[in-house]
């Protein structure tokens, strides 16, 4: 059954006003397909149907329900591997040098769906425990959903989940079994939290980030959006803090406050921060 | 190119993992027990072979530990790929000389990263 446009243009700005993800024509094709449990349970016939229930605005949990079906939560563990490789091998090992007097680390996880990259860091923090003994580490995930963000909190996947990205020797020491499913272990669980928070809010710790990971989500904004994004991640970012983006993702032609760092590929730094600062002037 | 013996009773099991395997450059044989399997790594050592537990004549434990056992030269990396998905059987997997664990139902995604992770995509 294909949705009319005039049904598209209504699910279109109830997200978009909502989160300020925009259903891209690209997206379009898997709205029935992410409506249709929803729609079985509240047990609406047609799309139709459920336009007319939420053009009458009688139902405000309704709206809920269907903006969190329409957002995209894929994610798994290590996503893409080679951004945690550079992470590993180069950032992290920055970072730590450069805060080894307070001994503090805050990593932001901004659109972090139900936590497998927030959890990442934390394995990967937790597997090096002699560079990090002694240190207060901070990994924040927020998501604009809030049944994702519970999830993340609970932190328990199916098989299918756990093993997604991960190796078996990882699942083995960072999970423990829950009838037939896997719970992450409390010192993974103890270094993460998680808030249902939207992008456009305020940051949940201004200015004291170290890390932002904000992967494949600026995709979904309009350029208007993302540059308000960029704003508030700015906000949050330590003056020489970094900003992890997707692979495809970038901050040229879409914002000032951030320029690419030029001896870490994938990096982005404050414009005008202190790094870039010593680095533009070769200090 | 690198070769991927593929160990299952199952053959749709056996069908889905070969065009996940293609699609990421194996050349895939196939065997639909360990004992099987085992003639055929007498004759031809794979790079990596996908594992099944549960199989007629010849269990995937019992074909891993004769092949660990069997002082064959350039041991294949071993990917357990089952439905026995909890700690007890991953561990007894593990301890017996498997490489990796993959958990039924899996993905691309994660039959490729579980085989780059022993090396050999």
């Amino acid at each position: 059954m294909a949705i009319s446009d005039s049904s598209s243009r209504i699910l279109a700005g109830l997200l978009e006003a909502r989160t300020g993800q925009q259903l891209t024509m690209s997206r379009r094709w898997r709205i029935e397909t992410a409506l249709s449990g929803l729609m079985r349970q509240r047990k609406i016939a047609s799309i139709d149907e459920l336009i007319t229930l939420l053009v009458m605005n009688r139902d405000a949990r309704l709206s809920d329900e269907v903006i969190e079906a329409l957002l995209n939560n894929e994610t798994y563990f290590f996503r893409d591997r080679a951004p945690f490789d550079m992470l590993q091998r180069e950032l992290l090992p920055a970072v730590r040098n450069a805060r080894l007097a307070e001994r503090k680390l805050a990593i932001w996880s901004a659109g972090c769906s139900t936590g497998q990259e927030a959890y990442s860091i934390a394995m990967m923090i937790a597997e090096d425990p002699l560079a990090w003994a002694g240190w207060e580490i901070e990994i924040v995930g927020t998501d604009v959903s809030r049944t994702v963000t519970d999830r993340a909190r609970e932190g328990i996947f199916t098989h299918f989940e756990v093993q997604r990205g991960l190796g078996i020797q990882q699942t083995i020491r960072w999970f423990e079994e829950r009838g037939d499913q896997w719970a992450v272990v409390d010192q993974i669980r103890d270094m993460v939290r998680f808030e249902a928070r939207n992008l456009f809010d305020a940051p949940p710790r201004p200015g004291q980030f170290d890390l932002i990971l904000c992967r494949n989500v600026l995709l979904y904004f309009c350029n208007a959006k993302r540059r308000d994004a960029f704003d508030r991640m700015a906000s949050a970012l330590k003056p020489d803090g970094g900003l992890l983006l997707g692979a495809g993702e970038t901050v040229i032609g879409q914002t000032e406050r951030f320029a690419a760092d030029r001896s870490m590929r994938g990096i982005y730094r404050l414009a005008g921060g202190r790094d870039a600062d010593r680095r533009a002037t070769g200090s | 190119m690198k070769t991927c013996l593929i160990v299952d009773d199952s053959k749709v099991i056996r069908k889905v993992a070969r065009h996940i395997l293609e699609t990421l450059d194996f050349k895939v044989e196939e065997a639909g027990d360990g004992k099987e399997a085992l003639s055929f790594c007498e004759q031809t050592m794979p790079d990596v072979v996908l594992l099944d537990w549960n199989m007629p004549v010849m269990s995937g434990m019992e074909f891993l530990k004769l092949l660990r056992q069997g002082g064959h030269a350039n041991q294949p990396k071993v990917v357990f790929c089952t439905t026995e998905n909890d700690m007890a059987h991953i561990r007894a997997a593990l301890e017996a000389g498997a490489d990796e664990y993959v958990m039924k139902p899996f993905d691309r995604e994660t039959l490729h990263v579980k085989l780059q992770l022993v090396g050999v995509a």
